[in-house]
């Protein structure tokens, strides 16, 4: 009965799928490629392709390698992570507009990395493999304050309340981080103040490395529960129903999204509105089923964070403007929009 | 004409019902005596401790040859007498701004209005290098404007408004807005540092100049609220029992909106981008003296004065020489308090 009309329906959504995630790809490696030859000292395009195949000078091989490379893949990763951490968010809270960086997780986790750098003997070199972890501790810490905040017995997650809660938890860590921050020396100010703007500051291959099995491993474990979030969304009398034990699945989200955030901002900074905005885009242009929202919200993050870093390199050249304010700057306006959008 | 007056009659009668004018005027006398005490002591607290009678003859037989009294003169007066305007405007503007938008979590610093001054403070440290503090004022009023204009445009272009959560959103998006414009100015100018101690908000470095710039835009302000504090009474029913009573709101909430936008940004340009305060004095006022404005507001302004006084002593003496960043100890008491209101008025929300 309900046979070619669905199926052919089908057919075509799965090549718009197909679509938009194949022009998201192209248009991040576009900005890879614009990326790569922007900045410092420019080099052209042929230049840099030359270079990529080993025929380039040993100068043009050294900032391509060791500078910009580890630094346009770092802002890709943080750029996914983030948008996914904001995905599952946005999902198990029922809030469109829930995000780690409005919700305080990313605050919670810089309070610590602030902290670390407050203590550290600025002589050592710091354990760069040391501050997913710490970061990992301080937003957890956060989610968790913020999730007990907003819960309240049979009435399970309030939304407004969780953002309301996000909202003051933010505002007290960053009054702590003031505190910090003030009692300084000049060095560690400067590179606390850097860091708080939101830079892509990990950007030699030790960061890449650190980076990568966290985003490898919670990708992984998040694209797995992608059908729970699917049920999530249905509210959670229903997916009890459904058999979905509820706030098992919520906390194990949670936590990936938590350590997704933390593990971002560990490198880059306090960055916000981009688990937001990548979620947001993504769903607009694929639907609301995670299978697909996941993976094309990681790549509009990883995009549109790829965009800024780049953005912020060149437009004031030569000083550089922290991809994290350009994100803001584009970032809140769209805020607002979706605000004024929204049913009050 | 003679109903109106009679619907009017009608409504200070409610009101007088449920306010408590015994409670308001006990605040009044006492809190401003307490006042008066705090800023003989925030006069004497600091690095160097200086003894009371020592700030009397300071203030009444002054000698220029004794360096005490110029400590106190230089450094001490202009500092306590801005924290008392200081706490007073932010405490007015928060009131006004609850009652009028009968949003319970109303306060310039969570509106964006601070981060707005900010904004604009910092463009002029940048591009206006070393115009007069009177023309930095000006410049903070048009930020403050600015950074309202942004979130209630916002609500205007939802059809039925925002909610106080949602306008709680819009603020914080606008504040993120213009701290990251700020932020940027300041990276590119190399002004970060100079900026972010002004941004931690203090008034250790207040200065005559500036104490005697804003007094008369405080006052004249804090007239003007208790000129309009019974047309705020009247809002903070809701606009349409307001237009019942025979109340004009729009240019009642024009005008509310002008006063709070010069108490705040006359404010932020003295201490920085202070949240908080706002809040938390006027929840504090209601709850002794009741709904009614004519009241409120005045309660405020003292209980903002000596609320800000007693905050400077202790930042001061928290951790001494150093001094704790007066912004974050708001932060640190606001933010509980915050919630707490959010809870409880939850189900509004």
């Amino acid at each position: 009965m309900e046979n070619i009309l669905p199926l052919e329906a089908e057919r075509k959504k799965k090549i718009r799928r197909i679509t938009v995630l194949s022009i998201l790809a192209i248009l991040i490696l576009l900005t890879f490629i614009i990326s790569m030859n922007t900045g410092y000292s420019s080099l052209s395009p042929m230049e840099v392709i030359r270079t990529f195949f080993g025929m380039g000078t040993e100068k043009q091989s050294l900032i391509l390698f060791e500078f910009r490379l580890p630094r346009i893949i770092v802002a890709i990763l943080v750029g996914a992570g983030l948008a996914v951490s904001g995905c599952i968010l946005q999902g198990i809270s029922r809030n469109a507009l829930a995000d780690p960086g409005i919700l305080g997780i990313t605050t919670g986790a810089g309070l610590m990395v602030v902290l670390f750098v407050s203590f550290y003997p600025s002589n050592t070199a710091a354990p760069v493999l040391f501050l997913p972890f710490l970061a990992l501790v301080g937003g957890s810490l956060t989610a968790l304050l913020i999730y007990k905040l907003s819960y309240k017995k049979h009435h399970g997650l309030l939304p407004s309340r969780l953002i309301l809660t996000g909202i003051a938890v933010a505002a007290g860590i960053s009054a702590l981080m003031t505190i910090l921050t003030l009692r300084l020396t000049p060095q560690k100010y400067d590179f606390v103040a850097v860091w708080l703007a939101g830079t892509i500051w990990g950007t030699s291959w030790e960061f890449v490395l650190t980076l990568l099995p966290w985003i490898i491993v919670l990708f992984t474990f998040i694209f797995y529960k992608a059908r729970i979030l699917d049920v999530l969304n249905f509210g959670d009398k229903l997916a009890t129903g459904l058999g979905v034990p509820v706030e098992k699945e919520r906390l194990k989200l949670l936590a990936a999204a938590v350590g997704l955030a933390a593990s971002c901002v560990s490198v880059s900074g306090g960055i916000a509105f981009i688990g937001l905005i990548g979620p947001h885009l993504a769903r607009r242009l694929i639907g609301p089923h995670h299978q697909f929202l996941l993976p094309a919200s990681a790549l509009a993050g990883a995009l549109l964070l790829l965009v800024a870093d780049t953005l912020g390199r060149t437009i004031m050249q030569p000083s550089e403007i922290h991809a994290g304010i350009v994100v803001a700057i584009i970032g809140a306006p769209y805020f607002l929009y979706l605000l004024a959008r929204s049913k009050a | 004409m003679s109903k109106s007056m009679e619907v009017t009659e009608q409504s200070s009668q409610q009101l007088n019902l449920r306010s408590r004018p015994l409670a308001a005027t006990i605040i009044l006398v006492l809190g401003s005596f307490t006042v008066l005490f705090g800023l003989a002591l925030s006069i004497s607290v600091g690095a160097a401790d200086i003894k009371l009678s020592t700030v009397w003859e300071a203030i009444f037989r002054f000698n220029p040859d004794v360096t005490q009294h110029s400590i106190i003169q230089e450094l001490r007066l202009p500092r306590s007498l801005a924290d008392i305007m200081v706490g007073a405007s932010f405490s007015v503007a928060g009131a006004i701004m609850q009652g009028m938008t009968r949003n319970p979590l109303a306060d310039p610093g969570i509106l964006g209005i601070n981060a707005g001054a900010a904004f604009m403070l910092a463009f002029c440290f940048a591009f206006l290098p070393g115009i007069s503090y009177n023309s930095l004022i000006l410049f903070s009023f048009l930020g403050a404007a600015l950074a309202t204009g942004l979130v209630y445009g916002t609500g205007f272009l939802v059809r039925n408004g925002l909610t106080p959560v949602r306008l709680v959103l819009a603020g914080t998006a606008v504040s993120a807005l213009l701290m990251a414009l700020s932020e940027g100015i300041a990276i590119h100018f190399k002004l970060s540092q100079d900026l972010a101690f002004w941004r931690a908000g203090g008034v250790a470095g207040v200065k005559w100049e500036q104490v005697t710039t804003m007094f008369p835009w405080v006052v004249a302000a804090l007239v003007g609220a208790l000129l309009l504090s019974r047309s705020i009474t009247l809002l903070s029913f809701g606009d349409e029992v307001a237009t019942g009573l025979g109340q004009r709101t729009k240019p009642a909430k024009l005008f509310g909106a002008i006063i709070v936008l010069v108490l705040a940004g006359v404010a932020v340009s003295i201490v920085g981008p202070i949240a908080f305060v706002g809040l938390i004095i006027p929840h504090l006022t209601r709850y002794f003296v009741g709904i009614d404005y004519r009241w409120i507001i005045p309660c405020s302004a003292v209980l903002g004065s000596l609320f800000m006084l007693l905050a400077d002593i202790g930042a001061r003496m928290i951790n001494p020489p150093y001094e704790t960043p007066i912004s974050a100890l708001f932060a640190l008491i606001g933010v509980p308090f915050f919630l707490y209101v959010a809870r409880k008025e939850g189900r509004e929300l």
